[in-house]
Order: structure tokens, then C-alpha cells, then sequence
């Protein structure tokens, strides 16, 4: 038997999540599946920071939440710690919860606006009874609150009262509250100016160092992501196209549609920009309600060959680490 | 000496709300020549889009007030034209704008062949099939080809990046010389948003549409900006060419921008940069420089004294790099000594 701690924190297997899409008012009857998450399987690591990325609507946001349990998983399976949610029960679920928080994209819609910032902390505090007297609670709330960059002081303030860099710390006091191993952080600064970014990157980089965490890190910007990321699995409709090393992703990426994402990323150097060559993709990304036969990103690939329509492409280790699903990779 | 299309001169804006003034405008001037591609940049509430507004005089008056300044377009200033001028000759003719969200720009109920159209017959006084044909020209000229099959599409038909070119032929439509693009790519993936930017390039190129673009993505203006007004609570704080604001920053503000971005193209070395400190509070009026409360660099001068705007001689500038590069600083951050 492995030792525990050697294990993955985060284990998925052929993770599904799909969502009918029902007709009728009374009579309900479904006319279709949106296939959001399609068969993903990865692992993280004790600590690591996996990064998801991918364009809008690839399923970015269902993976992370399938992941907590916020979404019951169509099939597949999420071990978190070893144990899977489905499988447990009573005060173990409730422990198995705690471990796993998430941290929401926008720090203006997150927060409920009628609760002072004491509430919004304590609420996991109270949800998963921590800490039993008020009192105790209110003392762990200025601790996550010095902890996270604001003022004790703060603690019968409205989120309204504070910007958006300080409600998005908010956010992650909260998700610290009841002192997790794994939190899914789906785009937590993309609502964020410039100069507030680096401030709450840096704020989730120490925390991460301080207590171990391990995060699935979900974003739009590449530039970030290779920045805070250990791993980087890029998700094109549903699937996962490839995951390696962050260097080795963009300094090597193998996938034709990572390619063409990496080469679209805007460089903040004009003399680069004017030197770089963009791979610009044709049409647009297709339904996952029908999704395209074979590999999915056949139809935009500027690589595809024949056979790229008919055969999904197997998810192979290139070298180590560096896997890809692609006929054309050799 | 190139042609100037359009010349700001100390524009103030300001608007009166229940919790006081807000100084959202405090003093901008800039040129725009012929032909060029300007980028202005700074984070939200700078006041990016309500100098934009003001031009144009879109600004809701009141609460808002366009306190001073000039707008010369063609050496006619726009802030002292009257309404029915505005609306006849400026507006959606001469200078077109288009907004960050497409989705709500575009009416969902009519198809993009009404809304392509409507604005050729009346206010061009095209008919039937002229408006048709130059509506399948300028989906053409916006890369939507398929023409007159996808007049009849309505707007949640198209993708994001499609009702993006859309908004881009609409305002292509009377064959304005300025095109004003507010953040038209933020809500974009980077796919879509390198689509836009070579658009817009080429549009340049073959019509010789002059632009002005506002984003807070100084990747973006690395890409298609030839020069670049960095503003900050209301003022510009930098203004240069776009290879020498990259390759020598002069205002402590832009320095940290460019310092807290992290690259695609390279390995980190280290953690980020990040400015301390929250934005300005634009309901007090400013005195003294903006910046100072977050700045590294701040000397006593800076908290009473705004500086101006002023010509530096940077070695960029000797190296024969055209524009001029001004900065509003009291430090030479390159000696530390006092401007
Ligand atoms: N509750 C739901 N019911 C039905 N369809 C859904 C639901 N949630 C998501 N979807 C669909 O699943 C697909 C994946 O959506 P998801 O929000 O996971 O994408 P994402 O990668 O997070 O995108 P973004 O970058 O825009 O946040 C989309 O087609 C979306 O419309
Ligand atoms: N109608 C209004 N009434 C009151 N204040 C306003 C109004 N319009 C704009 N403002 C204020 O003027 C300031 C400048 O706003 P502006 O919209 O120009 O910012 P911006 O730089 O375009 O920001 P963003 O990047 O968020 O679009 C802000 O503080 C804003 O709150
Ligand atoms: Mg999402
Ligand atoms: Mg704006």
C-alpha cells in the first residue's frame, strides 16, 4: 500500500458531466445533451497548482465544480484524499467538504451583499461547527482577515464597502476558513485590474506556501497561468487535448489547438508582436451539444488528415509527463 | 508635420452625484494624426471611456459637466457644435465607436440584416437593394463572407467574435475617418481578440481608417498600437510611442504595470510585482500627484504639486523614434534627481 501522503490529493478518472437539455412546460421531455466535461483524467499533486485553460464554454467551470460535488459527476471518478464523495456518508462527507473549497470568478456576485464580512466568513465556520461558541468564531474571522491583507477592523462592514481586490480577498478568507487541503480557484482575478492582480496572486502564493495547499487554478489568461501554474491542462470542448510541465507546455506545446492558443496571446513587448507569426484558427468552436466525430478539433485543425474525422485520438505520454491526445503528434 | 485629424485640448469632465464630484476628466490633451493607431490604457474608472464620451459628447449632462477644453476635429471643435451638427455630420459619420459588449449593442430581435441596413436607408439615403448590396460589402470587408444568407441571422446565431465584426461593419457603415473601439476585445478569448487586432490592422492599412483603442491589456496595445497614452485617475501620465514606453517607461505607474505582468513567453524568475495600495478615490479633488499615495518613488514635492506633462529627452527620442515622450513625473527615475 502507498503511503498516504505520496498519493495524489486529487485523483479523477474518466470524469463525465453532462446536462439535459429538456422541452415543455409540463411534460418535459429531453431533445439533447450538453456534453460540458467528456471523460477528463488527472491527478494533482500534495501542494502542486494545476492550471486549466481553455476557451469560453469548453467546460472549464463544470470540471471544477464536478470536482467538489457541486455538481453530481455523470460518471467518473473524483477521489479527494482517497475517498470519494459519493461513497461517503454522514459526518465523513462532512469532513471530506471541508477539505475542499473553491473561490469564485467574480468578486462582485459572490458575496452576499446583505451579510456583513463576519457572516460571509464564518459561514463555513458555522456550516461544518468548528469552532461551537461565537465568540471563537469571531476571533478565527480576524485571523483570516489579518491573514488575508485587511483590517480586523473590518468585520461588520457590507461587501459594498470594499473594493474589488479587497471583496475577492474576501472570497478566499472564506474558502481558508475551515482550513482546506484543495481549493478550485475558477478565474479568481480575471475581474481584477492590472496592478490588483499581482496583489491577490501573490496573496494566494504565500497562503499556498504557509499551509500546503494544493490548487486547481482556472483561467483565461495564459500569461498568468504559466506564471502560478506547476501543470497546465488545456480543455477543448469537453476534453483535455494535453497537460505537461508548465515550461515544457509553452516552450514545447504539442497539440495543434495549444499551439494556436499560445500564439494568440497577446506579448507585452511590441517588437515581439511584430515578429510573431499567429496561428489563426478557422470557423468558430462547435456546439458540445453535437460535438464533432473523431478528435473534436478536426474540423479547425490545420493539421487534420482523413482519419482525424473517424478515430477519437488515444491520450498518450509523449515523454514523460507530457501527454496529448493527437493522431498527428509523433 | 502630418495631418491632424483630431486635437484635444485640456478636456475636464466632471460629474455631480449625490456623494459629491466626481473629477473623472482632469485636463487631458493629446493629437491624433492621420492615419494612426492610438492606444489609451489605465484601469478602471480612469476616465478612458468618459474622454472618449466627452468627445463625442455622449456624457448625460447632468449629472455630468464638461467643465474646459477643446475637441478640434479637422480644426472644427466638436464641443462647441450644436446638437443637430453633432447628429448629422460627427456621430456614427465621421468618427464611429464601438462598445465593449456586442451582445447588448446589437438588438436580439431583428436580424443582422435590419440593423445593417436601417442605419444605410435613413441616414444615407440608400434603397432597398443599395442597403443590401453595401451591407454584404461591409460584412466582406469584416471578414463574414456567405453574404446575403447571413443578413437574414439574428445576433444569437453569431458567436461573440462574430457580433464583434458585426458592431465593426456598422460602424464602417458611412465611412468614418476615426474609429473609437472602447475595450473591443475584453469580453473575447485570445483566439477571437488576434482575429479583431488583424482585423483592424488591415482596415488601417487598406482604407486608412485612423483609431483610437482603449484597453487595460497592455499585451493587446504591444500588438497594434503605434502610440500610447497611459492615463491614471483622469490625467495622462505618459504618453509615447509604443517601442519606447515598453523600452524605457518613464512614470513610476507604467513601470509598475509593465512589472506586474506576467509573460507567455517566459519563465518566471520570480514572484510579481504588485502595486500596493487601492485606486484613486475620484471624489476628492485631486491635488498634488494622483499616483503619489502608491508610489515607491514619491518625494515631499509630489503631495502638493501635480506635475505636468512634460517632453522628455529620452535616449529613445535621440535614437530618431518619432513622437515625443512625455511623462508627468517630478523624479528622472533614470538619475533620481528632481525634474
Ligand atoms: N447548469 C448548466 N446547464 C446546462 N448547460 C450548462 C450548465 N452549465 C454549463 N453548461 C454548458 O456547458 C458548457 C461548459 O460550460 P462551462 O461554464 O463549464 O465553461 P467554461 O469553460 O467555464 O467557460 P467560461 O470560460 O466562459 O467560464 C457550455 O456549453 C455551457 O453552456
Ligand atoms: N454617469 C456618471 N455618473 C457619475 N459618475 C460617472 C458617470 N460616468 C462615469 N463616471 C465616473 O467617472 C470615472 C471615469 O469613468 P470611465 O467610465 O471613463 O472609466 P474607464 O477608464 O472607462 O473605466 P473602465 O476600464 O472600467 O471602463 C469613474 O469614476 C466613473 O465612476
Ligand atoms: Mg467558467
Ligand atoms: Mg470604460
Amino acid at each position: 500500500m502507498t503511503p498516504l501522503d505520496s498519493q495524489p490529493l486529487v485523483q479523477v478518472k474518466n470524469l463525465t458531466k453532462h446536462f439535459p437539455v429538456l422541452r415543455g412546460l409540463v411534460l418535459q421531455r429531453q431533445v439533447g445533451l450538453v456534453r460540458a466535461v467528456d471523460g477528463i483524467s488527472f491527478d494533482i499533486q500534495r501542494g502542486e497548482t494545476l492550471g486549466l485553460v481553455g476557451e469560453s464554454g469548453c467546460g472549464k467551470t463544470t470540471a471544477g465544480r464536478t470536482l467538489l460535488g457541486l455538481y453530481p459527476p455523470t460518471s467518473g471518478e473524483v477521489l479527494i484524499d482517497g475517498q470519494d464523495m459519493r461513497h461517503t456518508r454522514g459526518p465523513e462527507l462532512m469532513a471530506l467538504r471541508r477539505k475542499a473549497q473553491i473561490i469564485f470568478q467574480d468578486p462582485y456576485a459572490s458575496l452576499n451583499p446583505r451579510w456583513t464580512v463576519n457572516s460571509i466568513i464564518a459561514e463555513p465556520l458555522r456550516v461544518h461547527r468548528l469552532l461551537p461558541t461565537e465568540k471563537e468564531r469571531v476571533e478565527r474571522v480576524k485571523e483570516l482577515l489579518r491573514l488575508v491583507g485587511l483590517s480586523p477592523t473590518h468585520l461588520n462592514r457590507f461587501p459594498h464597502e470594499f473594493s474589488g481586490g479587497q471583496r475577492q480577498r474576501i472570497g478566499v478568507a472564506r474558502a481558508l476558513a475551515s482550513n482546506p487541503l484543495f481549493i478550485v480557484c475558477d478565474e479568481p482575478i480575471s475581474a481584477l485590474d492590472v496592478s490588483i492582480q499581482a496583489q491577490v496572486v501573490n496573496l494566494l502564493e504565500e497562503l499556498q506556501d504557509q499551509f500546503e495547499l494544493t490548487y486547481l487554478f482556472i483561467a483565461h489568461d495564459l500569461s498568468m497561468v504559466r506564471h502560478i501554474c506547476d501543470r497546465v491542462a488545456v480543455m477543448y470542448l469537453g476534453l483535455i487535448v494535453e497537460l505537461a510541465e508548465r515550461n515544457e507546455l509553452y516552450e514545447n506545446p504539442l497539440h495543434p489547438y495549444t499551439a494556436a492558443l499560445l500564439s494568440a496571446v497577446p506579448i507585452p513587448d511590441p517588437k515581439q508582436e511584430r515578429a510573431r507569426q499567429r496561428i489563426l484558427l478557422k470557423g468558430e468552436i462547435p456546439s458540445p451539444l453535437n460535438p464533432p466525430s473523431g478528435c473534436r478539433f478536426h474540423p479547425r485543425c490545420p493539421l487534420a488528415k482523413a482519419h482525424c474525422a473517424e478515430t477519437t485520438p488515444a491520450w498518450r505520454e509523449i515523454s514523460p509527463g507530457h501527454w496529448v491526445a493527437c493522431h498527428e503528434v509523433a | 508635420m502630418t495631418n491632424l485629424l483630431l486635437e484635444v485640448r485640456d478636456l475636464k469632465t466632471r460629474f455631480h452625484t449625490p456623494e459629491g464630484t466626481v473629477y473623472a476628466v482632469n485636463g487631458i490633451s493629446f493629437n491624433l494624426p492621420q492615419g494612426s493607431a492610438l492606444a489609451v490604457v489605465g484601469e478602471s474608472g480612469c476616465g478612458k471611456s468618459v474622454t472618449m464620451m466627452s468627445i463625442l459628447r455622449l456624457i448625460p449632462i447632468p449629472p455630468g459637466q464638461i467643465v474646459s477644453g477643446e475637441a478640434l476635429y479637422v480644426g472644427q471643435d466638436l464641443l462647441k457644435l450644436s446638437e443637430n451638427e453633432m447628429e448629422a455630420n460627427i456621430r456614427g459619420k465621421a468618427i464611429a465607436m464601438i462598445f465593449q459588449d456586442p451582445m447588448t449593442s446589437l438588438n436580439p430581435v431583428l436580424t443582422i440584416g435590419r440593423q445593417l441596413t436601417e442605419p444605410l436607408r435613413i441616414h444615407l439615403g440608400l434603397d432597398h437593394n443599395q442597403a443590401q448590396r453595401r451591407a454584404i460589402q461591409l460584412l466582406e470587408m469584416v471578414g463574414i463572407s456567405g453574404g446575403a444568407n447571413r443578413l437574414e441571422s439574428y445576433p444569437h446565431q453569431f458567436s461573440g467574435g462574430m457580433r464583434q465584426r458585426v458592431m465593426i461593419a456598422m460602424a464602417l457603415a458611412a465611412n468614418p475617418s476615426l474609429l473609437i473601439a472602447d475595450e473591443p476585445t475584453t469580453a473575447l478569448d485570445v483566439t477571437i481578440q488576434a482575429q479583431i487586432i488583424e482585423l483592424v490592422e488591415r482596415l488601417r492599412r487598406e482604407i486608412g481608417l485612423t483609431i483610437i483603442w482603449i484597453t487595460h491589456d497592455l499585451g493587446v496595445v504591444a500588438g497594434m498600437a503605434e502610440r500610447v497614452i497611459v492615463m491614471y485617475a483622469g490625467y495622462i501620465v505618459e504618453e509615447a510611442d509604443v517601442d519606447a514606453l515598453y523600452e524605457m517607461p518613464c512614470h513610476p505607474y507604467t513601470q509598475a504595470l509593465l512589472a506586474a505582468l506576467p509573460r507567455a513567453d517566459r519563465r518566471r524568475d520570480r514572484r510579481l510585482k504588485s502595486i500596493p495600495g487601492a485606486p484613486p478615490n475620484l471624489l476628492v479633488e485631486p491635488k498634488g500627484c494622483p499616483f503619489a499615495p502608491r508610489c515607491e518613488h514619491v518625494r515631499e514635492r509630489c503631495r502638493l504639486e501635480n506635475p505636468t506633462l512634460t517632453t522628455v529627452s529620452s535616449s529613445a527620442a535621440l535614437r530618431g523614434l518619432s513622437g515625443d515622450h512625455r511623462v508627468a513625473c517630478w523624479v528622472d527615475l533614470a538619475t533620481g534627481a528632481m525634474r
